[in-house]
């Protein structure tokens, strides 16, 4: 465990380092404001709660994510720290997580930092905070199942650029297999199951669930399966291609 | 583990990418107090080897085993062990000089007061006060090799694999590198891979030189030197330029093979057979016959030769 945090608090102050940080922030912050009062017409809607915040999220996280997590390997690669890296005392699977939660730790901050809107909501209203923390813990998880699809993908090339394009595909089919026009390609001949299966897939059908206030324990093993078989495909993926 | 057991010891180490085969059945022990030249030309299995005993690359068949450790079943053990610079000597470039430090003494298990101090010893080692808080991506090409010794010495490891640790450098930096090593080679096993011929007799106990992944040469290197074609020979330069008589004379010796007049009259090469000490038989010789010498000189004769000679055979 030491070492998995070792890594983590080397990541994390390396996104601090450099002004990415500094700018996914800035984005985050302005597009999911702007996207929650113009485009979910959060003062229209008349009701104090944060829906028109957090439904934009999926879609966010679709391309701000794998900007966070592209360097996360690619950049070791293309540099060649990786062989400093994988020949520290330090097991591969300690490496991965540590850099995986550095991203989501970064993400969190992130998302802190949005609390002016809470306070917003709060102070014209009286909003279901319970509702909102959930939905607040929802999206940190589901920004988890994003990062592990971009670490994975990271680990896979020495371009970030081509990290960055391929995570935000991979995510994107992940998002959209529950979206009826997804749906409905497959409804007209795919039995039951097959659809079913397809749609249990989806992001957004899980985070839907979340943002009204309800963490079921279904959506958190979801999530928390696809950051587990992303990471250790992530892990396999980095003793693979060593030296290459 | 007794004093004498090798600290490295590589048995038949085999890598192959796909077809090709990148290092070929080699075996080597490197005990304490050694320091191992690995020479070889570009692309004959020096990295990938050390890439092999460091742990970075899987070993496809044979083993390597650093401090009675085997590197592929107890790899954490051997890396514990190992200080090494990886060719080029990558690093951290965001980071500073002691934050990178101190990140790798973290990572090799060193916290607190330790961890500062073992910081503040490698720093002191390399001179590297000057640059602490400087970013890595700032520091000169000199700074940034000895800022990839320093995490490779900070844990003071019993052997040392070090890729190509003077390239890219001036002849002082070299010269400093060079001395490093000389400092610690009494305690450690070290291997220095490098294709500078000169630096093998400047601070190696041993030369091992490869060549399509199969070693081709491995004694000391006065050894290696003797291998040379022009080993032993002796050089003269006559001030008079008849040498004709003198040089059938020196022909005549009983040690002496032929000899050669290279850039036409005034120098004589006396080659011995065997590569036997000749140059009292040749001074004596040239003595007795009151010629006059501007120049006398034993010829160590050219690595290069050697080295061409033996990466190019077969």
């Amino acid at each position: 465990m030491h070492s998995v945090w070792v890594i983590t608090k080397r990541e994390l102050a390396a996104y601090f380092s450099t002004p990415l940080a500094y700018v996914f922030i800035v984005i985050f912050l302005g597009l999911s404001g702007a996207l929650t009062f113009f485009m979910g017409a959060f003062f229209e809607r008349g009701q104090a709660d944060l829906q028109s915040f957090f439904s934009f999220h999926p879609w966010l996280y679709l391309f701000l994510i794998p900007a966070v997590a592209m360097r996360l390997w690619a950049e070791e690669r293309k540099s060649g720290t990786n062989e400093l890296l994988l020949t520290l005392p330090v097991p591969t699977w300690a490496a991965v997580i540590g850099k995986f939660l550095a991203a989501w730790a970064f993400i969190a901050i992130a998302l802190i930092l949005t609390f002016p809107l809470w306070i917003t909501v709060n102070w014209l209203g009286e909003p279901d905070n319970g509702v909102i923390l959930a939905a607040y813990i929802g999206s940190l998880i589901m920004a988890g199942g994003y990062l592990a699809i971009g670490s994975c993908v990271s680990a896979a090339t020495k371009n970030q650029v081509i990290a960055f394009i391929v995570a935000a595909v991979v995510s994107f089919l992940f998002l959209m297999s529950g979206v009826e026009l997804v749906q409905s390609f497959f409804q007209g001949w795919a039995p039951l199951f097959v659809t079913e299966a397809i749609k249990s897939m989806s992001f957004l059908t899980h985070f839907n669930d979340i943002i009204r206030g309800v963490i079921d324990l279904r959506d958190v093993v979801f999530f928390g399966s696809v950051i587990g078989v992303f990471l250790y495909v992530n892990a396999a993926i980095v003793d693979l291609t060593r030296g290459s | 583990m007794s004093e004498q057991a090798p600290m490295i010891v590589l048995e038949n180490l085999t890598k192959r990418f796909g077809p090709f085969t990148a290092v070929d059945g080699i075996s080597l022990n490197v005990s304490k107090g050694e320091v191992l030249g690995f020479l070889g030309p570009n692309g004959a299995g020096k990295s990938t080897t050390m890439r092999m005993v460091t742990g970075f690359l899987p070993i496809t068949s044979g083993a390597a085993g650093v401090c009675g450790f085997d590197v592929a079943n107890q790899p954490q053990e051997a890396r514990r062990r190992v200080g090494y610079l990886p060719e080029g000597a990558p690093l951290y470039g965001d980071m500073a000089t002691r934050n990178f430090l101190g990140f790798i003494a973290e990572a090799r298990g060193f916290t607190g007061a330790d961890k500062t101090d073992r910081v503040d010893h490698a720093v002191k080692r390399l001179a590297l006060e000057s640059v602490v808080n400087q970013p890595i991506d700032t520091l000169s090409k000199g700074y940034k090799r000895r800022v990839g010794l320093a995490q490779a010495i900070l844990h003071d490891p019993d052997v040392m694999i070090l890729d190509e640790p003077t390239d890219g450098l001036d002849p002082n930096q070299k010269h400093q590198v060079r001395e490093l090593i000389q400092e610690m080679a009494a305690e450690k096993a070290i291997i220095i891979s490098t294709h500078i011929l000169e630096e093998v007799t400047a601070v190696c106990s041993r030369a091992t030189i490869i060549a399509r992944g199969r070693i081709v040469f491995d004694g000391t290197p006065d050894e290696l030197q003797s291998k040379a074609p022009h080993h032993n020979a002796v050089a003269v330069r006559l001030a008079n330029a008849d040498g004709t008589a003198i040089r059938d004379a020196l022909a005549g010796l009983p040690d002496v093979e032929r000899v050669e007049q290279p850039d036409g009259a005034s120098t004589l090469m006396v080659i011995p057979r065997n590569g036997a000490s000749i140059v009292e038989q040749v001074g004596g010789l040239v003595r007795d016959r009151g010629a006059e010498v501007d120049e006398l000189y034993v010829e160590r004769g050219h690595l290069d030769d050697v080295f061409r000679q033996l990466t190019l055979s077969e």
